[in-house]
Protein backbone atom coordinates (compact mmCIF):
# COMPACT_ATOMS: atom_id res chain seq x y z
CA UNK A 1 0.00 0.00 0.00
CA UNK A 2 1.50 3.24 -1.30
CA UNK A 3 1.06 6.01 1.22
CA UNK A 4 -1.21 8.45 0.84
CA UNK A 5 -1.06 11.01 3.08
CA UNK A 6 2.31 11.59 5.90
CA UNK A 7 1.80 12.51 8.89
CA UNK A 8 3.11 15.85 8.38
CA UNK A 9 0.15 16.27 6.26
CA UNK A 10 -1.94 14.87 8.98
CA UNK A 11 -0.94 17.63 10.88
CA UNK A 12 -1.35 20.23 8.16
CA UNK A 13 -5.01 18.93 7.66
CA UNK A 14 -5.30 19.14 11.45
CA UNK A 15 -4.87 22.69 11.74
CA UNK A 16 -7.18 23.66 8.42
CA UNK A 17 -9.70 21.35 10.39
CA UNK A 18 -8.83 23.56 13.79
CA UNK A 19 -8.21 20.17 15.63
CA UNK A 20 -5.53 19.73 17.69
CA UNK A 21 -4.00 15.76 17.60
CA UNK A 22 -2.12 13.74 20.77
CA UNK A 23 0.76 12.42 19.23
CA UNK A 24 -0.97 8.99 19.26
CA UNK A 25 -4.12 10.12 17.48
CA UNK A 26 -1.96 11.62 15.03
CA UNK A 27 -0.45 8.18 14.58
CA UNK A 28 -3.34 6.35 14.45
CA UNK A 29 -4.91 9.36 12.08
CA UNK A 30 -2.33 8.66 9.69
CA UNK A 31 -2.59 4.51 9.06
CA UNK A 32 -6.44 5.09 9.32
CA UNK A 33 -6.60 7.52 6.42
CA UNK A 34 -3.94 6.27 4.62
CA UNK A 35 -6.15 3.05 4.35
CA UNK A 36 -9.20 4.57 3.69
CA UNK A 37 -7.77 7.00 0.88
CA UNK A 38 -6.20 4.20 -0.86
CA UNK A 39 -9.53 2.62 -0.53
CA UNK A 40 -10.45 5.62 -2.48
CA UNK A 41 -8.15 4.31 -5.35
CA UNK A 42 -11.27 1.95 -6.70
CA UNK A 43 -12.89 5.45 -7.90
CA UNK A 44 -9.76 5.92 -10.66
CA UNK A 45 -11.06 2.53 -12.37
CA UNK A 46 -13.88 4.52 -13.08
CA UNK A 47 -13.45 6.99 -16.84
CA UNK A 48 -15.53 10.03 -15.70
CA UNK A 49 -13.92 12.93 -18.00
CA UNK A 50 -17.55 14.06 -19.64
CA UNK A 51 -19.65 12.68 -16.55
CA UNK A 52 -21.34 16.01 -15.06
CA UNK A 53 -20.86 15.73 -11.25
CA UNK A 54 -24.38 15.92 -8.77
CA UNK A 55 -24.30 17.86 -6.01
CA UNK A 56 -27.72 17.27 -5.33
CA UNK A 57 -29.89 14.25 -6.18
CA UNK A 58 -32.77 16.24 -7.30
CA UNK A 59 -32.31 19.29 -8.74
CA UNK A 60 -34.16 22.60 -7.96
CA UNK A 61 -33.56 25.98 -9.76
CA UNK A 62 -32.85 29.02 -7.51
CA UNK A 63 -34.90 29.46 -4.80
CA UNK A 64 -35.92 33.21 -3.96
CA UNK A 65 -38.34 34.45 -1.43
CA UNK A 66 -39.59 37.81 -0.91
CA UNK A 67 -37.03 40.29 0.82
CA UNK A 68 -39.27 40.41 3.85
CA UNK A 69 -38.68 40.49 7.79
CA UNK A 70 -39.54 37.26 9.45
CA UNK A 71 -40.04 36.70 12.78
CA UNK A 72 -36.69 35.42 14.40
CA UNK A 73 -35.11 34.77 17.69
CA UNK A 74 -34.82 36.78 20.22
CA UNK A 75 -31.33 38.47 21.78
CA UNK A 76 -31.55 36.62 24.69
CA UNK A 77 -32.81 33.28 23.53
CA UNK A 78 -30.23 33.19 20.64
CA UNK A 79 -27.15 34.16 23.38
CA UNK A 80 -28.90 31.62 25.88
CA UNK A 81 -26.73 28.59 24.66
CA UNK A 82 -23.47 30.47 24.46
CA UNK A 83 -20.52 29.70 27.07
CA UNK A 84 -20.12 33.32 27.96
CA UNK A 85 -21.98 36.05 27.33
CA UNK A 86 -22.81 39.58 28.52
CA UNK A 87 -26.24 39.60 27.42
CA UNK A 88 -25.74 42.10 24.74
CA UNK A 89 -22.53 39.70 22.67
CA UNK A 90 -21.02 36.50 22.88
CA UNK A 91 -17.22 37.10 24.55
CA UNK A 92 -14.37 35.33 23.02
CA UNK A 93 -11.10 35.62 24.08
CA UNK A 94 -8.85 39.17 23.41
CA UNK A 95 -8.71 39.32 19.66
CA UNK A 96 -6.42 42.32 19.09
CA UNK B 1 -51.21 -8.37 23.35
CA UNK B 2 -49.19 -6.26 25.78
CA UNK B 3 -49.92 -2.20 25.38
CA UNK B 4 -46.55 -2.02 24.52
CA UNK B 5 -46.38 -4.10 21.47
CA UNK B 6 -49.26 -2.51 19.48
CA UNK B 7 -49.12 -0.65 16.59
CA UNK B 8 -49.97 3.24 16.48
CA UNK B 9 -52.97 2.06 14.27
CA UNK B 10 -53.66 -0.44 16.78
CA UNK B 11 -53.08 1.40 19.35
CA UNK B 12 -55.55 4.80 18.63
CA UNK B 13 -58.69 2.73 18.54
CA UNK B 14 -58.63 1.78 22.28
CA UNK B 15 -58.03 5.52 23.06
CA UNK B 16 -60.58 6.95 21.20
CA UNK B 17 -63.26 4.58 22.23
CA UNK B 18 -61.91 5.75 25.85
CA UNK B 19 -60.72 1.60 26.60
CA UNK B 20 -57.75 3.20 27.83
CA UNK B 21 -56.71 6.59 29.25
CA UNK B 22 -54.01 8.25 26.94
CA UNK B 23 -52.54 8.67 30.96
CA UNK B 24 -52.12 4.96 30.83
CA UNK B 25 -50.85 4.71 27.69
CA UNK B 26 -47.74 7.39 28.40
CA UNK B 27 -47.59 5.60 32.00
CA UNK B 28 -46.77 2.35 31.08
CA UNK B 29 -44.26 3.36 28.21
CA UNK B 30 -42.53 5.72 31.11
CA UNK B 31 -42.60 2.67 33.26
CA UNK B 32 -40.83 0.38 30.76
CA UNK B 33 -38.25 3.14 30.41
CA UNK B 34 -37.62 3.35 33.87
CA UNK B 35 -37.07 -0.31 34.39
CA UNK B 36 -35.49 -1.45 31.11
CA UNK B 37 -33.70 1.58 29.60
CA UNK B 38 -30.64 1.17 31.42
CA UNK B 39 -29.88 -2.10 29.73
CA UNK B 40 -30.80 -0.75 26.25
CA UNK B 41 -29.72 2.94 26.60
CA UNK B 42 -31.90 3.88 24.37
CA UNK B 43 -32.71 7.43 25.71
CA UNK B 44 -30.59 10.24 26.04
CA UNK B 45 -33.56 11.83 27.21
CA UNK B 46 -36.53 11.28 29.16
CA UNK B 47 -39.64 14.02 29.61
CA UNK B 48 -41.86 12.06 31.59
CA UNK B 49 -43.61 15.32 33.18
CA UNK B 50 -44.45 16.50 29.86
CA UNK B 51 -45.16 13.84 28.53
CA UNK B 52 -48.14 13.10 31.69
CA UNK B 53 -49.11 16.45 31.33
CA UNK B 54 -49.83 16.45 27.47
CA UNK B 55 -51.61 13.22 28.20
CA UNK B 56 -53.57 14.35 31.21
CA UNK B 57 -54.95 17.35 28.45
CA UNK B 58 -56.37 14.88 26.55
CA UNK B 59 -58.04 12.26 29.54
CA UNK B 60 -59.52 15.46 30.75
CA UNK B 61 -61.29 16.38 27.13
CA UNK B 62 -59.28 19.66 26.98
CA UNK B 63 -57.84 18.33 23.74
CA UNK B 64 -59.37 16.17 21.09
CA UNK B 65 -57.81 12.60 20.02
CA UNK B 66 -59.89 12.73 16.88
CA UNK B 67 -57.42 16.00 15.69
CA UNK B 68 -55.28 13.44 14.00
CA UNK B 69 -54.11 9.78 13.62
CA UNK B 70 -50.71 10.33 15.75
CA UNK B 71 -53.18 12.40 18.73
CA UNK B 72 -51.95 10.48 21.92
CA UNK B 73 -49.33 8.42 20.60
CA UNK B 74 -45.96 8.42 22.34
CA UNK B 75 -43.33 8.98 20.61
CA UNK B 76 -39.74 8.98 20.73
CA UNK B 77 -37.23 11.20 18.67
CA UNK B 78 -33.53 10.82 17.28
CA UNK B 79 -31.85 13.69 19.71
CA UNK B 80 -30.41 14.81 16.45
CA UNK B 81 -33.99 17.00 16.01
CA UNK B 82 -34.13 20.49 17.69
CA UNK B 83 -37.19 20.46 19.93
CA UNK B 84 -37.66 24.21 21.64
CA UNK B 85 -36.37 24.14 25.49
CA UNK B 86 -35.18 20.55 25.40
CA UNK B 87 -31.52 19.23 25.19
CA UNK B 88 -30.45 18.30 21.65
CA UNK B 89 -27.16 16.30 21.82
CA UNK B 90 -26.67 14.60 18.80
CA UNK B 91 -25.15 11.91 20.81
CA UNK B 92 -21.85 14.59 21.43
CA UNK B 93 -20.04 15.86 24.11
CA UNK B 94 -20.19 19.03 22.09
CA UNK B 95 -23.48 19.74 22.51
CA UNK B 96 -24.15 18.02 26.18
CA UNK B 97 -25.83 21.26 27.61
CA UNK B 98 -27.26 22.56 23.87
CA UNK B 99 -31.13 23.51 24.72
CA UNK B 100 -33.00 23.85 21.42
CA UNK B 101 -34.28 27.52 20.98
CA UNK B 102 -36.38 26.68 18.24
CA UNK B 103 -38.78 23.30 16.88
CA UNK B 104 -37.58 21.35 13.79
CA UNK B 105 -40.48 21.54 11.10
CA UNK B 106 -41.04 18.08 11.62
CA UNK B 107 -41.27 18.63 15.41
CA UNK B 108 -43.80 21.46 15.06
CA UNK B 109 -46.13 19.32 12.33
CA UNK B 110 -45.96 16.41 14.95
CA UNK B 111 -46.79 18.21 17.84
CA UNK B 112 -49.86 19.83 15.95
CA UNK B 113 -50.90 16.56 15.40
CA UNK B 114 -51.16 16.46 19.12
CA UNK B 115 -48.63 13.11 19.69
CA UNK B 116 -46.99 12.61 22.98
CA UNK B 117 -43.09 13.00 22.93
CA UNK B 118 -41.13 10.37 25.60
CA UNK B 119 -37.69 11.60 24.83
CA UNK B 120 -34.44 11.84 22.77
CA UNK B 121 -33.15 8.79 21.41
CA UNK B 122 -29.52 7.81 21.90
CA UNK B 123 -27.39 7.99 18.35
CA UNK B 124 -24.04 7.65 16.68
CA UNK B 125 -22.65 11.23 17.27
CA UNK B 126 -23.94 13.85 15.14
CA UNK B 127 -25.06 10.61 13.31
CA UNK B 128 -21.95 9.17 12.16
CA UNK B 129 -21.76 5.60 12.15
CA UNK B 130 -23.34 2.36 11.73
CA UNK B 131 -23.46 1.27 15.53
CA UNK B 132 -24.34 3.58 17.91
CA UNK B 133 -21.28 2.38 19.32
CA UNK B 134 -20.11 5.99 18.73
CA UNK B 135 -22.68 7.98 20.68
CA UNK B 136 -20.50 10.17 23.72
CA UNK B 137 -23.39 8.61 26.23
CA UNK B 138 -22.49 5.15 25.51
CA UNK B 139 -23.67 2.46 23.45
CA UNK B 140 -27.32 1.86 22.88
CA UNK B 141 -28.00 -1.83 22.95
CA UNK B 142 -30.21 -4.44 20.24
CA UNK B 143 -32.92 -5.47 22.32
CA UNK B 144 -32.93 -8.89 20.68
CA UNK B 145 -29.24 -9.66 22.21
CA UNK B 146 -27.41 -6.89 25.14
CA UNK B 147 -23.86 -7.70 23.29
CA UNK B 148 -24.70 -6.51 20.10
CA UNK B 149 -25.29 -3.42 17.87
CA UNK B 150 -28.91 -1.63 17.02
CA UNK B 151 -26.82 -0.39 14.27
CA UNK B 152 -26.78 3.48 13.67
CA UNK B 153 -26.78 5.81 13.70
CA UNK B 154 -30.55 6.08 14.26
CA UNK B 155 -29.56 3.30 16.91
CA UNK B 156 -31.90 4.62 19.88
CA UNK B 157 -34.78 4.75 17.90
CA UNK B 158 -35.03 1.63 16.34
CA UNK B 159 -33.88 -0.36 19.45
CA UNK B 160 -36.62 2.00 21.17
CA UNK B 161 -39.14 1.13 18.92
CA UNK B 162 -38.42 -2.94 19.17
CA UNK B 163 -38.17 -2.91 23.04
CA UNK B 164 -41.14 -1.17 23.76
CA UNK B 165 -40.04 1.50 24.49
CA UNK B 166 -42.24 3.86 22.88
CA UNK B 167 -44.58 3.31 20.06
CA UNK B 168 -42.93 4.80 17.31
CA UNK B 169 -39.87 7.10 16.53
CA UNK B 170 -38.46 9.22 14.32
CA UNK B 171 -34.43 8.80 12.74
CA UNK B 172 -32.39 10.67 10.44
CA UNK B 173 -30.74 8.39 7.63
CA UNK B 174 -28.08 10.18 5.46
CA UNK B 175 -25.93 6.79 4.08
CA UNK B 176 -28.85 4.41 5.68
CA UNK B 177 -28.86 5.40 9.48
CA UNK B 178 -32.78 4.98 9.36
CA UNK B 179 -32.64 1.16 7.50
CA UNK B 180 -29.78 -0.85 8.51
CA UNK B 181 -30.73 0.23 12.72
CA UNK B 182 -34.48 -0.48 11.43
CA UNK B 183 -33.38 -4.13 9.87
CA UNK B 184 -30.95 -4.81 13.03
CA UNK B 185 -33.68 -4.23 15.27
CA UNK B 186 -36.42 -5.83 13.48
CA UNK B 187 -39.10 -2.93 12.90
CA UNK B 188 -39.41 -0.88 9.71
CA UNK B 189 -37.57 2.10 8.77
CA UNK B 190 -38.46 4.43 5.98
CA UNK B 191 -35.97 6.84 4.46
CA UNK B 192 -38.26 9.20 2.08
CA UNK B 193 -36.92 11.20 -1.22
CA UNK B 194 -34.47 13.78 -0.46
CA UNK B 195 -36.67 17.06 0.15
CA UNK B 196 -40.04 15.36 0.92
CA UNK B 197 -39.38 15.90 4.45
CA UNK B 198 -38.07 19.46 5.45
CA UNK B 199 -34.25 19.49 7.12
CA UNK B 200 -35.41 22.58 8.82
CA UNK B 201 -33.97 21.77 12.55
CA UNK B 202 -32.24 18.87 12.11
CA UNK B 203 -28.60 19.27 13.07
CA UNK B 204 -26.99 18.98 9.23
CA UNK B 205 -24.49 16.06 8.84
CA UNK B 206 -24.24 15.93 5.37
CA UNK B 207 -26.72 18.24 3.92
CA UNK B 208 -27.19 16.66 0.52
CA UNK B 209 -28.09 13.10 2.23
CA UNK B 210 -29.85 14.12 5.49
CA UNK B 211 -33.52 12.98 5.43
CA UNK B 212 -35.91 12.61 8.19
CA UNK B 213 -38.47 9.26 8.31
CA UNK B 214 -40.35 7.36 10.53
CA UNK B 215 -39.36 3.85 12.72
CA UNK B 216 -42.15 1.90 13.65
CA UNK B 217 -43.59 -1.40 14.18
CA UNK B 218 -45.33 -1.97 10.75
CA UNK B 219 -45.53 -0.47 7.59
CA UNK B 220 -48.93 1.02 8.08
CA UNK B 221 -47.51 3.17 10.89
CA UNK B 222 -44.73 4.30 8.57
CA UNK B 223 -46.98 5.32 6.47
CA UNK B 224 -49.12 7.44 8.99
CA UNK B 225 -45.66 8.91 10.57
CA UNK B 226 -44.78 10.04 6.73
CA UNK B 227 -47.94 11.79 6.77
CA UNK B 228 -47.05 13.77 9.41
CA UNK B 229 -43.94 14.63 8.54
CA UNK B 230 -44.09 14.92 4.89
CA UNK B 231 -44.81 18.54 2.69
CA UNK B 232 -43.04 21.50 1.29
CA UNK B 233 -41.30 23.72 3.97
CA UNK B 234 -40.19 27.52 2.66
CA UNK B 235 -37.71 27.40 5.54
CA UNK B 236 -35.69 24.47 3.73
CA UNK B 237 -34.50 25.35 0.49
CA UNK B 238 -34.17 21.65 -0.38
CA UNK B 239 -37.89 21.31 0.46
CA UNK B 240 -39.65 20.00 -2.92
CA UNK B 241 -42.79 21.35 -3.27
CA UNK B 242 -45.05 18.30 -4.62
CA UNK B 243 -48.32 17.54 -3.61
CA UNK B 244 -48.30 14.68 -0.38
CA UNK B 245 -50.43 11.16 -1.35
CA UNK B 246 -52.75 9.58 0.95
CA UNK B 247 -50.21 6.83 1.46
CA UNK B 248 -52.67 4.55 4.08
CA UNK B 249 -54.83 4.80 1.47
CA UNK B 250 -52.59 2.99 -0.98
CA UNK B 251 -51.50 0.24 1.17
CA UNK B 252 -54.12 -2.22 0.48
CA UNK B 253 -53.46 -2.63 -3.38
CA UNK B 254 -52.41 -5.84 -4.68
CA UNK B 255 -49.10 -5.98 -6.28
CA UNK B 256 -50.06 -8.72 -8.86
CA UNK B 257 -48.03 -7.97 -11.79
CA UNK B 258 -46.10 -5.18 -10.23
CA UNK B 259 -42.13 -5.77 -11.45
CA UNK B 260 -39.28 -6.08 -8.84
CA UNK B 261 -35.74 -5.70 -10.10
CA UNK B 262 -33.35 -7.94 -7.85
CA UNK B 263 -29.61 -6.52 -8.97
CA UNK B 264 -27.46 -8.85 -9.32
CA UNK B 265 -24.65 -6.21 -7.63
CA UNK B 266 -26.27 -7.14 -4.90
CA UNK B 267 -25.77 -10.66 -4.10
CA UNK B 268 -22.39 -10.45 -3.70
CA UNK B 269 -19.85 -12.84 -2.30
CA UNK B 270 -19.17 -11.83 0.69
CA UNK B 271 -22.99 -11.47 1.62
CA UNK B 272 -23.84 -13.71 5.06
CA UNK B 273 -25.61 -16.82 3.93
CA UNK B 274 -28.35 -16.23 6.73
CA UNK B 275 -29.27 -13.12 4.68
CA UNK B 276 -29.02 -14.65 1.33
CA UNK B 277 -31.46 -17.14 2.36
CA UNK B 278 -33.75 -14.99 3.77
CA UNK B 279 -33.38 -12.93 0.61
CA UNK B 280 -34.53 -16.29 -1.73
CA UNK B 281 -37.58 -16.63 0.27
CA UNK B 282 -38.76 -13.24 0.56
CA UNK B 283 -38.17 -13.19 -3.91
CA UNK B 284 -40.85 -16.16 -3.19
CA UNK B 285 -43.23 -14.66 -1.37
CA UNK B 286 -43.44 -11.91 -3.74
CA UNK B 287 -43.57 -13.84 -6.51
CA UNK B 288 -46.83 -15.85 -4.41
CA UNK B 289 -48.36 -12.40 -4.59
CA UNK B 290 -48.33 -11.83 -7.80
CA UNK B 291 -45.25 -10.30 -8.27
CA UNK B 292 -42.55 -10.46 -10.81
CA UNK B 293 -39.18 -10.44 -10.57
CA UNK B 294 -36.51 -9.55 -12.55
CA UNK B 295 -32.54 -9.39 -12.53
CA UNK B 296 -31.30 -5.48 -12.97
CA UNK B 297 -27.91 -4.31 -13.21
CA UNK B 298 -26.35 -1.17 -10.82
CA UNK B 299 -23.11 -1.92 -12.33
CA UNK B 300 -21.85 1.51 -10.23
CA UNK B 301 -23.02 -0.22 -7.01
CA UNK B 302 -19.10 -1.23 -5.66
CA UNK B 303 -17.96 2.44 -5.73
CA UNK B 304 -20.89 3.39 -3.91
CA UNK B 305 -18.77 3.06 -0.11
CA UNK B 306 -15.98 5.16 -1.75
CA UNK B 307 -18.27 7.90 -3.02
CA UNK B 308 -20.35 8.28 -0.13
CA UNK B 309 -17.13 8.28 2.71
CA UNK B 310 -15.66 11.22 0.15
CA UNK B 311 -19.01 13.25 -0.21
CA UNK B 312 -20.25 12.87 3.40
CA UNK B 313 -17.28 13.73 5.11
CA UNK B 314 -16.56 16.32 2.88
CA UNK B 315 -20.29 17.99 3.61
CA UNK B 316 -19.63 17.61 7.20
CA UNK B 317 -15.89 18.85 7.59
CA UNK B 318 -18.13 22.05 6.21
CA UNK B 319 -21.50 21.61 8.43
CA UNK B 320 -19.16 20.96 11.76
CA UNK B 321 -17.19 23.82 11.41
CA UNK B 322 -19.59 26.01 13.20
CA UNK B 323 -18.65 24.10 16.31
CA UNK B 324 -15.86 26.69 17.85
CA UNK B 325 -16.87 26.74 21.70
CA UNK B 326 -18.07 30.41 20.87
CA UNK B 327 -22.33 30.62 20.12
CA UNK B 328 -23.35 27.14 21.43
CA UNK B 329 -21.62 23.73 22.52
CA UNK B 330 -18.57 23.10 24.97
CA UNK B 331 -15.83 25.63 25.19
CA UNK B 332 -12.17 24.98 26.44
CA UNK B 333 -11.19 26.61 29.70
CA UNK B 334 -7.52 25.66 28.65
CA UNK B 335 -7.50 28.81 25.92
CA UNK B 336 -5.35 31.53 25.66
CA UNK B 337 -6.61 32.93 22.28
CA UNK B 338 -9.22 32.66 19.66
CA UNK B 339 -7.61 30.45 17.81
CA UNK B 340 -6.50 27.91 20.82
CA UNK B 341 -10.23 28.51 21.86
CA UNK B 342 -11.21 26.99 18.73
CA UNK B 343 -8.62 23.99 18.43
CA UNK B 344 -9.21 23.02 22.18
CA UNK B 345 -13.30 23.51 22.32
CA UNK B 346 -13.46 21.02 19.34
CA UNK B 347 -10.63 18.55 19.77
CA UNK B 348 -12.27 18.42 23.42
CA UNK B 349 -16.00 18.06 22.37
CA UNK B 350 -15.65 16.00 19.27
CA UNK B 351 -15.32 12.10 19.65
CA UNK B 352 -13.19 9.74 17.30
CA UNK B 353 -15.22 9.28 14.57
CA UNK B 354 -16.37 12.74 13.80
CA UNK B 355 -12.69 13.89 13.97
CA UNK B 356 -11.82 11.37 11.65
CA UNK B 357 -14.91 12.38 9.30
CA UNK B 358 -13.77 15.84 9.68
CA UNK B 359 -9.68 15.25 8.86
CA UNK B 360 -11.29 13.02 5.88
CA UNK B 361 -13.44 16.05 4.34
CA UNK B 362 -10.64 18.46 4.97
CA UNK B 363 -8.40 16.51 3.25
CA UNK B 364 -10.78 15.98 -0.13
CA UNK B 365 -11.59 19.38 -0.19
CA UNK B 366 -8.05 21.15 0.58
CA UNK B 367 -6.00 22.78 -2.67
CA UNK B 368 -4.78 20.24 -4.63
CA UNK B 369 -6.73 17.11 -3.40
CA UNK B 370 -10.23 18.48 -4.62
CA UNK B 371 -10.32 17.34 -8.21
CA UNK B 372 -8.79 13.45 -7.29
CA UNK B 373 -11.63 13.12 -4.65
CA UNK B 374 -14.59 15.26 -3.99
CA UNK B 375 -15.03 16.59 -7.79
CA UNK B 376 -13.91 12.35 -8.57
CA UNK B 377 -16.85 11.68 -6.01
CA UNK B 378 -19.68 13.74 -7.84
CA UNK B 379 -18.87 12.22 -11.40
CA UNK B 380 -19.43 8.97 -9.71
CA UNK B 381 -22.36 9.67 -8.24
CA UNK B 382 -24.20 10.58 -11.21
CA UNK B 383 -23.15 7.46 -12.65
CA UNK B 384 -24.75 5.68 -9.38
CA UNK B 385 -28.20 7.65 -10.00
CA UNK B 386 -28.19 6.84 -13.58
CA UNK B 387 -27.95 3.09 -12.73
CA UNK B 388 -31.21 3.91 -10.72
CA UNK B 389 -32.86 5.65 -13.50
CA UNK B 390 -32.02 2.82 -15.73
CA UNK B 391 -32.90 0.53 -13.80
CA UNK B 392 -36.33 2.01 -13.34
CA UNK B 393 -37.10 1.34 -16.97
CA UNK B 394 -37.13 -2.24 -16.30
CA UNK B 395 -38.82 -2.45 -12.86
CA UNK B 396 -41.40 -0.90 -10.69
CA UNK B 397 -38.97 -1.04 -7.30
CA UNK B 398 -36.05 -2.73 -6.13
CA UNK B 399 -35.61 -5.62 -3.64
CA UNK B 400 -32.22 -5.76 -1.99
CA UNK B 401 -31.13 -7.21 1.23
CA UNK B 402 -30.54 -3.54 3.61
CA UNK B 403 -26.94 -4.96 5.05
CA UNK B 404 -24.91 -7.95 4.06
CA UNK B 405 -24.17 -9.04 7.52
CA UNK B 406 -26.54 -9.49 10.40
CA UNK B 407 -25.96 -7.40 13.72
CA UNK B 408 -22.71 -7.95 14.84
CA UNK B 409 -21.64 -7.61 18.52
CA UNK B 410 -20.66 -4.60 20.08
CA UNK B 411 -16.71 -3.72 19.62
CA UNK B 412 -16.17 -6.13 16.63
CA UNK B 413 -15.52 -3.34 14.21
CA UNK B 414 -15.12 -1.04 16.77
CA UNK B 415 -11.21 -0.40 15.54
CA UNK B 416 -11.75 -0.94 11.88
CA UNK B 417 -13.37 2.28 10.41
CA UNK B 418 -12.81 0.97 7.09
CA UNK B 419 -15.10 -2.30 8.03
CA UNK B 420 -17.22 -0.44 9.27
CA UNK B 421 -18.12 1.97 6.46
CA UNK B 422 -17.97 -1.41 4.06
CA UNK B 423 -21.13 -3.06 5.94
CA UNK B 424 -22.99 0.46 4.76
CA UNK B 425 -22.66 -0.79 1.16
CA UNK B 426 -26.52 -1.71 0.51
CA UNK B 427 -27.78 1.43 2.01
CA UNK B 428 -25.35 4.41 0.29
CA UNK B 429 -25.82 4.13 -3.23
CA UNK B 430 -29.69 5.16 -2.56
CA UNK B 431 -28.95 7.56 -0.61
CA UNK B 432 -26.78 9.10 -3.05
CA UNK B 433 -29.03 8.91 -5.36
CA UNK B 434 -31.70 10.69 -3.49
CA UNK B 435 -34.46 7.50 -4.05
CA UNK B 436 -36.95 6.59 -1.24
CA UNK B 437 -36.25 3.30 0.82
CA UNK B 438 -37.95 0.95 3.65
CA UNK B 439 -36.78 -1.63 5.43
CA UNK B 440 -38.86 -4.24 6.62
CA UNK B 441 -38.26 -7.55 8.81
CA UNK B 442 -37.96 -10.41 6.38
CA UNK B 443 -35.96 -13.37 8.54
CA UNK B 444 -33.97 -14.32 11.46
CA UNK B 445 -30.28 -15.39 11.15
CA UNK B 446 -29.05 -18.37 12.80
CA UNK B 447 -28.42 -16.81 15.83
CA UNK B 448 -31.59 -15.61 16.41
CA UNK B 449 -31.12 -12.09 15.24
CA UNK B 450 -33.07 -9.66 12.81
CA UNK B 451 -32.74 -9.20 9.16
CA UNK B 452 -34.04 -6.76 6.86
CA UNK B 453 -35.43 -6.34 3.00
CA UNK B 454 -35.31 -3.09 1.11
CA UNK B 455 -37.07 -2.14 -1.53
CA UNK B 456 -36.16 1.03 -3.53
CA UNK B 457 -38.51 3.04 -5.50
CA UNK B 458 -37.59 5.84 -7.62
CA UNK B 459 -38.00 9.42 -6.52
CA UNK B 460 -40.93 10.36 -4.34
CA UNK B 461 -42.75 6.72 -4.83
CA UNK B 462 -43.13 6.05 -1.29
CA UNK B 463 -46.56 5.78 -1.66
CA UNK B 464 -45.66 2.52 -3.73
CA UNK B 465 -42.89 1.26 -1.97
CA UNK B 466 -45.19 1.13 1.16
CA UNK B 467 -47.37 -0.47 -0.75
CA UNK B 468 -44.86 -3.42 -2.05
CA UNK B 469 -43.38 -3.42 2.04
CA UNK B 470 -47.03 -3.62 3.56
CA UNK B 471 -48.29 -6.27 0.96
CA UNK B 472 -45.22 -8.59 2.02
CA UNK B 473 -45.60 -7.74 5.76
CA UNK B 474 -49.23 -9.31 5.47
CA UNK B 475 -48.03 -11.96 3.70
CA UNK B 476 -45.83 -12.94 6.54
CA UNK B 477 -45.35 -13.26 9.89
CA UNK B 478 -41.73 -11.50 10.46
CA UNK B 479 -43.71 -8.05 11.92
CA UNK B 480 -45.46 -10.23 15.18
CA UNK B 481 -41.41 -11.36 16.10
CA UNK B 482 -39.72 -9.08 18.98
CA UNK B 483 -36.88 -9.44 21.24
CA UNK B 484 -37.69 -10.76 25.04
CA UNK B 485 -36.05 -8.75 27.31
CA UNK B 486 -37.49 -9.18 31.07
Amino acid sequence: MSEKISEAEVLHVADLARLELTEGEMIRMTEQMNQILSYMETLNELETGSVEPTTHAIQLQNVFRSDQVMESLDREIGLSNAPQSDGANFIVPKVI
Amino acid sequence: MPLHSLTVHELRPLMVKKEIKVSEVVQAYLERIETLDSKVNAYLTVMGELALREAALYDEGRKDLNRSSLAGVPLGIKDVLCMRGTKTTCGSKMLENFVAPYDATVIEWVKRSGAIFLGKTNMDEFAMGSSNENSAFGPTRNPWNLNKVPGGSSGGSAAAVAAGLCAASLGTDTGGSIRQPASFCGVVGLKPTYGRVSRYGLVAFASSLDQVGPITRDVQDAALLLQTIAGYDSRDTTSVNLPVPYYVEGLKKSIAGVKLGIPREYMIEGIHPDVALSMEKAIKTFRELGAETVEVSLPHTDYGVAAYYIIAPAEASSNLARYDGVKYGHRSTGAQDLLSLYRKSRSEGFGAEVKRRIMLGTYVLSSGYYDAYYKKASQVRTLIRNDFIEAFEKCDALITPVAPIPPFHIGEKADDPLQMYLSDVFTLPASLAGIPGISIPCGLSGDNMPIGLQILGPHFAEEFILRVAHQFEQATDHHTHGPTLE
